[in-house]
């Protein structure tokens, strides 16, 4: 108990003069602050074999710290829902559910957005090397996978936001496809 | 040739006889004690799946101990070493590298395999259709998985037979290998090659698996490394060990406490080896009339033999004690009467099981009619001979006053007797709900840690447990699929109706070849498909003539070669296509698992809509819990009715025999009272009574007789001499001891009959005493 309070202590030692220059631990302090929230979203993929990019859309809802929602309206309606370490994923009847800690590469996928959401920058280190450029308003967070088996399927994830609002979020993968999420909060009273 | 000569002349010759035949005889510890005789349609299914269902196949194995890579370490060893053994047919830990088998032929074999495969699939429309909808399936967070196959199925032929296969609950993965939900353990699913049935094969693949497992522990170096494992085989083997272990020692534990009453009785080798004569002959004849019947003896019936020992000594007893001051002939008209009274009471219990249907009742019960019998006639007939006149037996009179004295104390405890037992008849009556245990279970001879163990591994690996199925029956192999993927687009419709949430079905993966046929006359030729396609995805976002690898592979699927049961070789669907479709002698059968609807655990299919949907098919369906059920209350009713019916044989028989109500009632009033008794003391003790129970009161009162005759004998002469009362006495505690020491069993069976037949044979002669004549000399 008291070695935690120290280890508080030393953070915000550390956090302080920090306040100046913008940089991860700030970020993941007010992404923490985020307790959850409504976005729509409109994701465009762009893959080599067609001639044009697959776009979808929905509304995605985030509960802090690990229950994650996205449903796709357009153009089949399809739920995935993350709770803990259980993946869900419905469409049309089909129901299909994953236990995450049995994939590791695909929980290291998974940990990027919810590492951002929620600001564990802990588990963010575990399997991305982190960088950081803009200011509090206008972030660009850049995440390289550091296993190779994870730079295998993604070879850079780009998350941009304002303050603790994540505004997009972007894929590339290893065949040189990528994908674009973009997010606009809703407004919730 | 003397008299004694030629009678044990004709005793050995029998008996060689008999032990050519018990030498030759088949004995068994299997499951098929307990199942039918005279099996209904469905129960035939139930009896073919315990006897050589796939399921009987599977042992489930749990690594212990180390950390979780040290378990996974282990687990890869035992896979690797046990896939290469000709005993095993299928070991699965969970690696991926085992799927990849399966991947390959679903994908190469996609256009004969896939229920989408239809002429309208490949119009222009179907074309545009279903690539526009992998597509968007593009989109989808799965997107990334069906991405490579796309330009080579682009219909997504692929994800349409993987979505089919879903079985629901998927063991956990730790370090790559399957594990238990709480991560403590590794865990493998292996199917042996040999029956389930065949329990010397599977005691050698278990004990294969362990020493593997020592071997796979050792060399990955974890010296704290256990091994759990379980399965029907486990079962089957433990049992015949438990079997094996129980007969011969409840044999010699009944054997010597025999003995040793009758060296305190007779204080004479000879006459102890003349006294244990009738019983050698009764224990050979019984298994020689049932290895002659029945082709094959139960290590249960063997048991039973503890208890035959107990019973067919008192003949002897009677003959020793009783003619010593007699001679033969005087006994044979003074005493023999009574105990052939006695004799054929004991006959007419033991008769009534054996039109049982339950094979291990009908077992027992010709095993204990004919030792009986033959160990009464051996006595009447070749013991007298061999013994001569000369046998002095020790004289027993001094037994005669404490005995005596016995008999008047329990007469002055007449009314105490009637209060209790109308206290006993109470409880019972309050009780009657919880007397009787619910089902086959009960008779079980696996222990209760064991099933628990095996509920726990069941658990953790999501191994099947097929209560639902749909049961087909055909011809041939043909007939036999045809019908199956008949049978499976009704079960389709209940699946989008959601009152089943799946199936399996042999069809799957080996279509009919009239389906393949079918199959692949839907594909166009490769100019025509070539043509549709340019104009099917004119606005697609994806060209055609990126679809080049898609022609080829239509091309290429037209040509192959149609699916056969050898093509399935080499991959693990080879073992879902073998258990779910069987040869028979005549014909061939399906079986179609149904799964509850997803998210429901252990939740009950709603039978009704699903029978009247298979109504229109061959398919016949089962509930296996329903049928177990069934099968058991089957059993339970056919057992009330042949102990009514050994009863009332038994009645018929003193009631003609005695010629009189007054002496009949005395005689069964002392027995009733006895089965009152001892199954509120039973019940009270604990234990939820069940059909063997049910069987041992009908033979406390057919063994009970024979003591509670000798009182009305003694009534009827008006004296109940010494020596009598001493032979009764002596012949009580040995019956008494033979089913006692059943009591001690672990196997329910035997346990079951022991402790009602050994205090009820006990209870039958005091209490015939309390009830005997006060004015008697």
């Amino acid at each position: 108990m008291i070695k935690r309070l120290f280890g508080c202590l030393f953070l915000l030692a550390l956090a302080l003069p920090a306040t100046a220059a913008f940089d991860v631990g700030q970020l993941m302090t007010d992404l923490a602050k985020n307790k959850g929230g409504k976005a729509k979203f409109t994701e465009k993929k762009y893959i080599s074999l067609l001639d044009k990019p697959v776009v979808s859309s929905g509304e995605m809802s985030y509960t802090a710290p690990d229950r994650l929602e996205k449903r796709t309206l357009v153009p089949k309606v399809e739920t995935l829902l993350l709770d803990k370490d259980m993946l869900s994923i419905e469409r049309e009847k089909q129901k299909l559910s994953i236990n995450l800690a049995n994939q590791p590469e695909a929980l290291a996928f998974v940990d990027s957005i919810r590492g951002t959401l929620s600001g564990n920058r802990a588990a963010l280190e575990k399997n991305y090397a982190l960088h950081l450029s803009g200011n509090a308003d206008k972030w660009v967070l850049t995440l390289l996978p550091s296993d190779q088996k994870i730079s295998a399927l993604v070879l850079r994830i780009t998350v941009s936001g304002s303050k603790s609002l994540i505004r997009s979020i972007e894929y590339l993968q290893a065949d040189g496809d990528r994908s674009v999420l973009n997010m606009e909060p809703i407004e919730t009273k | 040739m003397s008299a004694a000569a030629r009678a044990f002349l004709i005793w050995l010759l029998a008996s060689m006889a008999g032990a050519a035949v018990v030498w030759n005889s088949h004995f068994s510890a299997d499951m098929s004690f307990f199942l039918p005789a005279r099996p209904s349609a469905a129960q035939q299914v139930l009896v073919d799946q315990l006897k050589e269902g796939v399921v009987t196949r599977l042992l489930m194995v749990a690594i212990e101990g180390g950390d979780a890579a040290q378990r996974a370490a282990v687990s890869r060893q035992l896979d690797g070493r046990l896939e290469k053994l000709p005993e095993f047919v299928s070991v699965q830990n969970g690696q991926a590298g085992n799927l990849n088998a399966d991947r390959d032929f679903l994908f190469r074999y996609r256009y004969l395999l896939s229920p989408a495969v239809k002429p309208e699939r490949f119009t222009v429309d179907g074309l545009r259709e279903s690539i526009a909808n992998s597509v968007d399936l593009l989109a989808s967070p799965a997107g990334m998985m069906i991405k490579p196959l796309l330009p080579r199925d682009p219909t997504g032929e692929m994800i349409e037979l993987l979505s089919g296969l879903n079985a629901g609950a998927q063991p956990y993965v730790q370090e790559g290998v399957w594990a238990s939900r709480d991560g403590q353990r590794a865990m493998l699913l292996i199917q042996s090659a040999a029956l389930g049935s065949d329990t010397d094969a599977q005691e050698q693949a278990i004990a294969t698996i362990r020493s593997e497992f020592a071997e796979s522990a050792r060399e990955a170096g974890i010296s704290d490394a256990r091994m759990v494992i379980s399965g029907p085989g486990v079962f089957a083997v433990k049992s015949r060990e438990t079997i094996k272990d129980e007969v011969s020692k409840l044999s010699a534990i009944s054997t010597l406490a025999i003995i040793g009453v009758l060296l305190f009785v007779y204080r004479s080798a000879r006459l102890l080896s003349l006294g244990l004569l009738p019983v050698v002959s009764g224990a050979l004849a019984g298994i020689v009339a049932v290895s002659l019947v029945y082709g094959t003896v139960f290590g249960i019936t063997v048991g039973f033999g503890a208890a035959l020992i107990g019973e067919a000594v008192d003949y002897s007893i009677y003959y020793f004690v009783q003619s010593g001051r007699l001679g033969a002939a005087e006994w044979r008209t003074r005493f023999w009467p009574t105990i052939r009274l006695g004799v054929l009471t004991s006959v007419c219990g033991f008769t009534a099981l054996l039109f049982s249907g339950f094979p291990g009742l009908a077992q027992l019960g010709l095993y204990s009619l004919s030792g009986v019998l033959t160990a009464a006639l051996v006595t009447r007939f070749i013991l007298p001979a061999l013994a001569g006149n000369d046998h002095p037996v020790r004289d027993l009179s001094h037994l005669a006053s404490p005995l005596n004295a016995g008999i008047r104390a329990m007469q002055s405890l007449r009314w105490p007797v009637i209060l209790l037992t109308v206290a006993a008849t109470t409880v019972l009556v309050i009780d009657r709900h919880e007397l009787w245990h619910p089902n086959l279970s009960a008779l079980s001879t696996v222990s209760a840690e064991d099933t628990a163990t095996d509920m726990a591994l069941r658990a953790d690996i999501g191994a099947p447990d097929s209560r639902y199925m749909a049961v087909i029956t055909a011809p041939d192999r043909e007939a036999a699929l045809q019908a199956a993927e008949r049978a499976g687009r009704q079960l389709d419709a209940l699946v989008a109706q959601g009152i089943i949430g799946g199936y399996d079905s042999p069809a799957r993966f080996l279509p009919s070849q009239a389906m393949q046929a079918a199959r692949r006359a839907s594909l166009p030729a490769g100019d025509e498909l070539a043509a549709r396609l340019q104009l099917a995805q004119a606005d697609s976002p994806l060209a055609a003539n990126k679809l080049g690898a898609f022609l080829d592979e239509v091309a290429r699927a037209k040509e192959q070669g149609s699916i056969t049961r050898e093509t399935l070789n080499g991959t693990s669907l080879s073992l879902a296509v073998d258990s779910l479709l069987m040869q028979r002698p005549d014909s061939w059968s399906v079986l179609l698992p149904l799964r509850p609807p997803a998210g429901d655990k252990n939740v009950e299919i709603r039978i009704e809509p699903v029978r009247a949907a298979l109504a229109a098919s061959d398919a016949l369906l089962i509930d296996m819990k329903f049928e177990f059920d069934r099968l058991y209350n089957d059993y339970l009713d056919e057992a009330t009715l042949l102990s009514l019916a050994g009863f009332a044989a038994i009645v018929a028989l003193l009631a003609v025999t005695l010629r009189s109500a007054r002496r009949l009632g005395a005689v069964l009033l002392p027995l009733l009272l006895a089965v009152i008794l001892v199954i509120a003391g039973v019940h009270l003790g604990g234990e939820q009574l069940h059909l063997m129970h049910l069987i041992g009161m009908l033979l406390i009162v057919a063994v009970g007789s024979n003591y509670a005759l000798f009182f009305d004998r003694a009534g009827k002469e008006n004296r109940l001499d010494a020596p009598t009362l001493a032979s009764m006495a002596v012949a009580n505690l040995t019956t008494a001891i033979g089913f006692g020491t059943l009591a001690l069993s672990s196997v329910p069976v035997l346990h079951a009959v022991g402790i009602t037949v050994g205090p009820g044979a006990v209870l039958a002669l005091l209490l015939a005493a309390c009830f005997s004549g006060k004015d008697r000399a």
